[in-house]
């Protein structure tokens, strides 16, 4: 799975990084998201797919390797 | 029961696109209709008021799925056309092309419809309404350096309007029936902050005063005021809130009352749901019924009710207890809030502060953290929002 995120639509609500802690973070600046595993290891691909689900703003898409 | 076979969405913005995709993630493979009065596939509408009326971004950037991931959701998408009428006993839906929908679960998710000022009622040139595309459209197409625009209004919309506007090169006065506008939504703290900002960058701001009507002449002039100020503009905006898109749903059985009630788990009577703007569902603290217009409420309601649509009548039904969050970009700052930090009675920065203009704070009434609000104090912000969901007691800013 390849992940890719589009910083410019992110709004900042955090609710990736509550889904997927490990493959999310925020700039704490402006709430943007950060990228910390754009190849997230097969245990974490539900997560990764919940987070790209509630991400209010579709700025996370994700791509099968 | 087993789960349905068949399921109809009606509304096509993020709450109904976000129920379709959840229900084909969840396993869900009968036939799926989603129903939607606007031409365009499902689009965001947050930044309408702000990169798309600003320029910066071009229409297809609001798409919330590409062609592909809606191919993939083999959806009986229906564009273009609006539901008329719900047959709540034949699980039926009229609509407005004269074909009919039949399903065996409904989710009605259709939103809402800004209000109008007396007066402008019917579609008047130089008169606007912010809340499709079409609109985002018709109103930048009219914001010219140096235009006159009146925003009417003190909620986001109006707000983000302004702000975009004058980077437009308008001219722009803001009208507002509160002393301090936002200071509900965002608290007094973050609302005065704002306020001072659009002062600085030339929005002139009219406070505590009323709008009785739109004037035209053939085209919009202006508006007057309930004390007789008649004010001239070459544009106006009524930014003056929403009313649920439900009128089609009259006589159908469904209870409404300022929205689709529906009960703690986002149904609305059997084999049938609501998410999104339109959907008023009880508190599970004060049992009064609520409806968010928040853009993040719009996907978390639709996973909830995907989830419980799913689920069966006997099945593992989940309560929908979110916590709400907002943004708003402006002046290139951007304001989040978690719950509600309008009516705190006491403003607690962890992080920052108002003089610095960044800062993440609890808003706490009754000694409980009811809210949370921050400027690019993005993590800060994040800390407090389990407290904000719990409605913990405040034990002061960690040392």
């Amino acid at each position: 799975m390849l992940v890719h995120i589009d910083q410019e639509k992110c709004c900042g609500a955090g609710s990736c990084v509550l889904a997927a802690p490990e493959v999310f973070d925020q700039r704490d600046e402006d709430g943007i998201v950060v990228l910390l595993d754009a190849e997230p290891p097969a245990d974490s691909h539900q997560a990764v797919r919940d987070a790209a689900a509630v991400c209010p703003a579709a700025a996370i898409r994700l791509e099968q390797a | 029961m087993s789960a349905p076979r068949a399921v109809a969405v009606v509304g096509a913005g993020a709450a109904g696109l976000h129920t379709a995709e959840a229900l084909r993630r969840a396993g869900y493979d009968g036939r799926l209709t989603l129903i939607g009065a606007e031409d365009e596939p499902p689009y965001d509408r947050p930044p309408l008021s702000k990169h798309l009326l600003g320029g910066q971004w071009p229409p297809e950037r609001l798409a919330l799925r590409g062609p592909q991931a809606l191919d993939e959701l083999d959806l009986d998408l229906r564009l273009g056309v609006r539901a008329e009428r719900l047959d709540r006993r034949e699980r039926a839906v009229q609509l407005s092309d004269g074909g009919q929908v039949r399903c065996e679960a409904v989710v009605l998710a259709t939103g809402v419809r800004p209000r109008r000022l007396p007066g402008a009622e019917a579609p008047t040139a130089g008169a606007h309404v912010l809340r499709t595309l079409a609109d985002a459209l018709a109103l930048r197409a009219e914001l010219q350096a140096g235009a006159r625009l009146l925003v009417v209004g003190g909620g986001l919309l109006g707000a983000e309007a302004a702000a975009t506007a004058v980077g437009l090169g308008a001219e722009v006065t803001w009208l507002v029936s509160t002393a301090t506008p936002l200071a509900g939504v965002l608290g007094a703290e973050t609302a005065a902050l704002l306020t001072d900002l659009h002062r600085e960058h030339g929005v002139r701001i009219r406070r505590g005063v009323a709008t009785e009507v739109l004037r035209h002449r053939g085209r919009a002039t202006g508006v007057r005021l309930t004390d007789g100020t008649e004010l001239a503009a070459d544009v106006v905006l009524m930014a003056i809130g929403s009313v649920p898109d439900t009128d089609w749903l009259a006589g159908s059985g469904v209870r409404l009352d300022d929205g689709v009630v529906c009960d703690a788990h986002c149904a609305a009577g059997p084999g049938i749901w609501a998410a999104g703007d339109a959907a008023a569902w009880p508190d599970p603290r004060t049992g009064r019924l609520r409806r968010l217009e928040q853009r993040t409420n719009a996907t978390e309601q639709a996973l909830c009710v995907a989830r419980n649509l799913l689920a069966g009548p006997d099945g593992a039904r989940q309560a929908y207890e979110p916590v709400p969050y907002l943004w708003t970009d402006q002046y290139g700052l951007r304001i989040q809030a978690f719950g509600s930090p309008g009516g705190a009675d006491r403003f607690e920065p962890v992080d920052g502060s108002v003089a610095e203009r960044r800062y993440a704070a609890a808003c706490v009434r009754d000694g409980l953290v009811r809210g949370a609000v921050g400027i690019a104090s993005a993590r800060a912000l994040r800390q407090l929002r389990a407290q904000v969901a719990a409605h913990a007691p405040w034990q002061g800013a960690p040392a």
